[in-house]
């Protein structure tokens, strides 16, 4: 018996163990109530919202999704550059325009760096722009529909890198090439490129009204790489700067080639300068093909207009508005504080961050202290403008935020961290891991003259073992800390979607009650809209079949269609009737060589279909609308091309 | 747990039926341990009020029901109707209701949802305006509307987001009809 309750008790400690309600595997050895505490902050109740919007670049996918924080909850992806069948984006007739370029239609693109339009250096929740890197675009994106209104491309840019930054009233978005190319493009040999090639920095006009975008003049730069920018703010309002790479101007083996230079170069451009330039015709035309694609709300139409020329400006002939800042090595993020007095300049292979100030460089300038010039660009002395080193404070630093309380937070690559740091004292005041391999980070605001120092979010390059595994490809990971106390407190792990490597974050009441819910059916404006049930047909013209339908709750109108015959393209032109919150209409017919479409309320859509086959082939809606959803179906006849029946069109009858 | 296991093939059957028992019963008190103690929510089916339950049920269609008194559930409380009707503002809610409609409601036959002829013999002018501003509210608070979407194989009456004027105006339109 002795016996029995020793195995009992041992019997009940691993029972124990197995069914403990605390799951100490992972709290790690914290405190349960500390750990509760960390849940709580990011714990939004269901039917809560949570306090922040925040704007993850899709890099890879090419689009844009839509967070919430603190929760790390995705609500949307808002395609920008790439075709998404989910909701028909570039494949319905409405939006092909959108990926329109002088390459042609291009199904797709590398989303880099959004940034959400300002006031006087505050975040007005407008618009959020993002830039294409691989065919250089800028798109504007509505923050009232959440969707793609403006994609306009870049001319004489490869790899828009530097890119799209705005100015602190919107006046500008800006996008820099990453990569120099010959301007305009020829056939000539790659290893002329130092001396030949060019680098492209484009001023884009954006209208205060509307949004409309128009490219105002581009900087043609030495043949450098343009890594990335921000604008002057504050005191610095006027200015923009680009860090660069690559001032060997090697073309192959970058690795090394790319990295011989002690230190290369931040490029101050004083726009305001080369804007009254322009004003007053300096610079000149020069033929340039690029498209710029533009999205009508009320006709719910995109059309794509080709541009055949753009100004340019020859950085000599404008003495005074450009100057070059030495910064150590290969400077990545090119970053301004909230005051607009310092510059930090991201080193990516060097052991300190420099800082630079915008007064010392102001006053070098005015004593003329050059230390030479680069293809006629004077050259600052690296001391004069120096502000300051934060020493040894990591490994391979990238992207550094601002929290409005004269922090700044570093992101480190290398040694996947974000280090807080002083500005003025330069001294490290905290640091806390990333998992894994930290890219940019993100505080709502943090690139603006007014950051919200609540939440600071990292974007992680590897996620490994961070959540489930799902197979070699995984979605990246990005980490949300608290940044109100004096160190920064790891609250959540959240998985991203594509790669995102910049963000822009907002105050949730800043856009929300923006938002739009429907588009009135009073003000659809589309020429083949068929906003009441007795503008429903069905019109042939030669082999185009134009079918004008309509869709509510839960039936389409006509949804049975005769005269079709294999041979024609068949454009369904469908609008949604409804005219309440969250009522969308999906359209999918067997067979169609595209996608579906997603009909928002008081919406206009068009599907294209090319009937292969004879036979009654049915179409129905995608989208669970009512309790009556799968009735809502239809047929069209499909008729051999030589047959005479004559197209009719029903419903109920 | 292997060497635990092992241990126990030495040990004689009854001997091991205690065990289990003793097993059994301090597992039980565990995972009782871990429930949460707290009183399972109500059903929301418990939130009917007993009025509405009580309420006989006829057996008369709604849609040819008769029932004046109801005002319905809505932002309308009293509608005022001259004698005689306005025909501006007929022609402008015969306008609404084309436009905004008649993709499931045509004027004199059933199709999608009733037909609007004759409905003020049946409904009151509060209560038809309440269908048209209120309709999520409408088909789960009143009978009448509930009825209506059973009848009408549980489609919806869709809001179509119609200002109160162009409700009353599609209102003064049905006395046309």
């Amino acid at each position: 018996m002795k016996k029995t309750l020793k195995i009992t008790v041992a019997l009940v400690a691993v029972l124990a163990g197995l069914t403990s309600c605390n799951n100490s595997e992972n709290s790690k050895g914290r405190s349960g109530a500390l750990a509760s505490n960390v849940a709580e902050k990011v714990y939004v109740a269901p039917g809560e919202h949570d306090s922040h919007y925040a704007f993850l670049s899709g890099g890879y996918s090419g689009n844009l999704t839509v967070y919430g924080l603190p929760s790390g909850r995705m609500f949307k992806e808002i395609p920008v550059f790439s075709q998404f069948p989910t909701n028909g984006y570039g494949y319905s007739e409405e939006t092909k325009p959108m990926l329109e370029t002088s390459f042609g239609f291009i199904p797709w693109d590398d989303s880099h760096h959004p940034d959400i339009s300002q006031t006087n250096g505050k975040l007005d929740g407008r618009w959020i722009f993002i830039n294409g890197n691989n065919t250089p675009r800028i798109a504007r994106i509505s923050l009232t529909t959440f969707e793609t209104e403006e994609i306009i491309e870049v001319p004489n840019s490869a790899g828009n890198h530097s890119s799209s930054f705005i100015t602190e009233n919107t006046e500008y978005v800006v996008a820099g090439t990453r990569f120099s190319v010959p301007v305009p493009q020829r056939d000539m040999p790659i290893k002329d490129y130092k001396g030949n090639f060019k680098g492209a920095l484009t001023f884009i006009s954006v209208d205060p009204e509307h949004g409309h975008m128009d490219i105002k003049f581009q900087i043609l730069m030495p043949g450098f790489n343009y890594d990335l920018s921000h604008p002057g703010r504050g005191k610095s309002h006027g200015w923009f700067f680009f860090t660069t790479y690559n001032t060997e101007e090697a073309s192959s083996l970058l690795e090394v080639n790319a990295s011989q230079n002690d230190k290369d170069f931040i490029a101050a451009i004083n726009w305001k300068k080369i804007e009254e330039y322009v004003n007053n015709g300096g610079g000149k035309m020069m033929p340039a093909d690029y498209a710029h694609n533009l999205h009508d709300e009320a006709t719910h139409t995109a059309t794509s207009t080709m541009k055949k020329e753009v100004r340019v400006v020859d950085p000599a002939e404008i003495p005074g508005a450009i100057y070059l800042l030495p910064t150590p090595k290969s400077p990545h993020g090119c970053d301004v504080d909230p005051s607009g007095e310092y510059i930090v300049g991201n080193g990516k292979l060097s052991a300190n961050l420099t800082v630079h100030s915008f007064t010392k460089m102001l006053d070098a300038i005015e004593k003329k202290k050059f230390d030479g010039d680069a293809y006629g660009i004077p050259i600052l002395r690296f001391e004069d403008v120096l502000a300051g080193s934060v020493e040894q404070p990591g490994l391979g630093p990238l992207h550094t935020e601002f929290d409005g309380k004269g922090n700044a937070y570093t992101t480190f690559f290398i040694s996947s961290e974000v280090v807080k740091w002083k500005l003025g004292t330069w001294e490290v005041l905290d640091r806390k891991p990333t998992y894994y391999s930290v890219g940019h980070l993100t505080i709502p605001g943090g690139n603006s003259r007014e950051p919200f120092g609540k939440y600071m979010f990292a974007m992680n390059k590897i996620t490994k073992d961070r959540y489930l595994p799902t197979g070699p490809e995984m979605e990246h990971s990005a980490q949300l800390y608290d940044i109100s106390g004096d160190k920064m407190e790891l609250l959540l792990d959240f998985p991203t979607h594509g790669e995102p490597h910049y963000a822009a974050a907002i105050p949730a009441e800043i856009i929300k009650n923006n938002s739009k819910k429907i588009y009135r059916l009073a003000e659809n404006k589309h020429p083949r809209k068929a906003t009441v049930d007795a503008e429903t047909k069905v019109v042939r013209d030669g082999k185009n079949v134009h079918v004008y339908m309509t869709t509510i709750r839960s039936h389409f109108s006509p949804d049975n269609i005769e005269g079709v015959k294999v041979g024609d393209k068949v454009y369904f032109h469908v609008t949604n009737l409804e005219q309440d919150f969250d009522v969308p209409h999906g359209f999918a017919m067997i067979g169609a060589n595209n996608a579906e479409l997603l009909i928002s309320p008081g919406q206009t859509r068009t599907l294209t279909w090319e009937p292969k086959k004879v036979g009654v082939w049915p179409f129905y809606c995608t989208d669970f609308c009512s309790a009556l959803h799968q009735e809502m179906q239809g047929y069209v006849r499909v008729s051999p091309a030589d047959s005479n029946i004559e197209l009719s069109w029903s419903l109920g009858d | 747990m292997n060497g635990v296991l092992e241990f126990n093939n030495k040990l004689n059957l009854d001997t091991m039926k205690k065990v289990v028992m003793i097993i059994t019963g301090l597992g039980m008190m565990l995972f009782m341990a871990c429930g949460d103690g707290e009183k399972k929510k109500d059903s929301p089916y418990e939130n009917s009020t007993p009025s509405e339950q009580a309420a006989p049920k006829s057996t008369e269609p709604a849609s040819t029901r008769v029932d004046l008194a109801n005002k319905g559930v809505g932002p309308i409380s009293s509608v005022t109707m001259a004698d005689d009707i306005d025909q501006t503002m007929a022609a402008h809610g015969k306008d609404v209701f084309e436009k905004m409609c008649t993709a499931c409601h045509k004027a004199d036959k059933k199709f999608i949802g009733p037909p609007p002829t004759g409905i003020l013999n049946r409904r009151s002018p509060e209560w038809i305006m309440n269908m048209i501003l209120n309709p999520e509210e409408m088909v789960k608070q009143d009978p009448l509307a509930k009825d209506l979407l059973m009848e009408f194989n549980g489609a919806p009456m869709a809001n179509q987001h119609l200002s109160e004027e162009e409700a009353r105006a599609v209102l003064e339109y049905f006395r046309t009809l």
